[in-house]
């Protein structure tokens, strides 16, 4: 994102301090839910943003303002309320086309999520574009959302699913990129920008130019990186993205699926219904045009223009600062982590990763971790994050991730790793004995 | 703190670091495995019953989290001495007052995994061409970990 965009504040450009400390508290106000306690009575501190983030008033205002004032289904309808609903909805299009910086709103599909986006490409682009034989290759640290759609196309086609692995460091290198590239030859390379339990970011400008060369297509799962750091889709050049308007301060229900618009006029039809076709007859029907055609029924409309104020807030804020200040926070969480003794940070270091820091405990089971947090009012997630492949390779049946968002505090970093010193105590093996019956 | 039952009593950390019948039982007559892939979690079940259908004795074994553990060890150790009869009216509520802390629904799987694998136990009998490749249980309702 440069000062370029004529609709990005000036506050946001580049000169600007990438700190968010003098105006935390008021974006904390922002957010009703951040006031609460847990069931222990004690402060919330929300390190589950990976999961999903907290919403901004103004986003709940939004969607309560639809309702209360404008609601009616989109499209053909002719009266106030229908018109007045399709022009928000449709305006709520042109802002995800300006926060991905597509080149037109024609490219940005609404679906249910980032899983139904991906779900989309395979049954769609996926089904008419791979045969028995071909390859899907994606990483290791893909969720389970950009892996168990291509095996479900591998079930259908006969096209198979290869994995690239990650170095000691938690990464991936070009190099590694380019080998399997050219050793698989791949109709699709699909991965992750963001880790959802690394954190690590992959270089998504870099490799989507390495796809090219071998003749790949390329869908990046944009679901941690779109809410958390500037993303230019003209800049990144994938032929899919996809992200969660959840994961961004959005409403539930509702993600995006962006497509180069040459292969989204190529592509079939997913879901049949309402709204995607111009004609329907007794032997057929004769699909609509973009963006219509992958919008069967009646849309997520609310839920379209909560995520437009929801983008309008982080966008308002700044990615650039948003990142900055995520990045502050890992290196406080990361770095204390990693001084626990029997603590093993999983992931790479700070300067590789965003907001996101995973570990495990020696001899305490990552659920104990997330339950013993939640009685200090630390709200983090344990199990395999939609990931088993990932712990799989990495020997981990699971982990405890803390993830930060821009409302997150250096002392909620702090509280962390002061919490999870205290577990280890609580489950370290003390000479108990049970109770003879 | 504050106002929360723990819901590691001291009697949960007790069985967790030094559980009843933890271990393998040589003359098993019937045994039972399962694991829950969401979390990890997984418990084995040794029994020996006698032909009058008794648990002469009960064994189990596992790895996983304090609750799926701790939970497992007080299980086995009420069976022992129980008739199948009298374990049928041993029911899921039963398991959970057993271990005393109210849980979540999410951690009342934990809890509930080796009262699960126990089900199934006393219908595989070892030696014959018990169904050693059944599912385990089958945890209805949403997912415990299937978030992102």
């Amino acid at each position: 994102m440069t000062a370029a965009n004529p609709l990005m504040p000036e506050s946001q450009t580049a000169s600007q301090p990438l700190d968010l400390s003098g105006q935390l508290a008021k974006y904390r106000e922002d957010f009703p839910i951040l006031s609460r306690t847990v069931a222990s009575g004690a402060p919330l501190a929300f390190l589950d943003n990976a999961a999903s983030t907290q919403r901004p008033r103004v986003v709940i205002d939004a969607i309560s303002h639809c309702y209360k004032h404008y609601y009616a289904n989109v499209h053909r309808g002719i009266h106030t309320l229908s018109e007045e609903s399709t022009m928000r909805y449709e305006r709520a299009r042109k802002t995800v086309a300006e926060f991905l910086n597509a080149a037109s709103p024609n490219e940005i599909v609404f679906t249910a999520g980032a899983t139904a986006a991906i779900n989309t490409v395979a049954r769609s682009w996926g089904d008419v574009n791979l045969r028995s034989g071909d390859v899907i290759l994606v990483t290791i640290a893909e969720h389970h959302a950009n892996i168990v759609p291509w095996h479900q196309l591998a079930e259908r086609t006969g096209c198979r699913v290869e994995f690239i692995s990650l170095q000691d460091d938690y990464t991936i290198s070009d190099d590694q990129v380019a080998e399997a590239l050219k050793r698989f030859e791949p109709k699709l390379f699909a991965f992750v920008a963001t880790s959802n339990v690394l954190g690590t970011e992959f270089p998504v400008a870099r490799w989507t130019a390495l796809a090219r060369q071998h003749g790949a297509a390329v869908l990046v799962d944009a679901a941690q990186a779109a809410p958390h750091q500037p993303v230019d889709v003209q800049e990144w050049d994938p032929d899919f993205l996809v992200f969660s308007g959840h994961k961004v301060c959005g409403p539930g229900g509702i993600g995006v699926l962006y497509g180069k618009e040459h292969w989204l006029e190529s592509m079939p039809p997913f879901l049949g219904g309402g709204s995607m076709i111009n004609r329907v007859t007794t032997s057929g029907f004769e699909p609509a045009g973009l963006p219509e055609k992958f919008e069967a029924g009646t849309p997520p409309i609310a839920d379209a223009i909560g995520l437009e104020a929801a983008i309008d807030y982080v966008r308002q804020i700044g990615l650039e600062r948003i990142a900055a200040h995520e990045r502050a926070l890992c290196k406080v969480a990361d770095g204390g982590l990693r001084e626990l003794e029997g603590v093993t940070v999983v992931g790479p270091t700070p300067e590789k990763k965003c907001g996101i820091v995973s570990f495990a405990i020696a001899g305490v089971h990552a659920h104990d971790v997330s339950q013993q947090l939640d009685t200090r009012g630390i709200a983090v997630r344990a199990g395999h994050h939609c990931t088993m492949p990932l712990h799989h390779a990495l020997g981990l049946n699971s982990t405890t991730r803390a993830s930060f968002y821009l409302y997150n505090t250096v002392d909620e970093a702090e509280r962390l790793v002061e919490a999870v010193g205290e577990v280890r105590t609580k489950f370290a093996p003390s000479g108990r004995r049970r109770r003879r019956r | 703190m504050q106002n929360e039952q723990d819901i590691y009593e001291e009697h949960v950390l007790d069985h967790y670091e030094d559980p009843y019948h933890r271990g393998a039982l040589q003359d098993a007559t019937h045994a039972h495995e399962a694991d829950n892939p969401l979390c990890g979690d997984v418990i084995h079940i040794d029994l020996k019953l006698t032909p009058q259908g008794k648990i002469e004795e009960a064994w189990f074994d596992g790895e996983g989290c304090v609750i799926s553990q701790a939970s497992a060890s007080m299980l086995i150790e009420a069976i022992e001495g129980k008739t199948l009869e009298e374990l049928q009216t041993f029911s899921a509520d039963d398991m959970l007052e057993l271990f005393g802390p109210k849980l979540t629904p999410n951690r009342q799987k934990c809890c509930l995994l080796g009262w699960r694998v126990l089900q199934s136990a006393v219908h595989s009998p070892l030696g014959g061409d018990e169904d050693d490749d059944a599912d385990g249980p089958s945890f209805g309702g949403p997912s415990l970990k299937e978030e992102s």
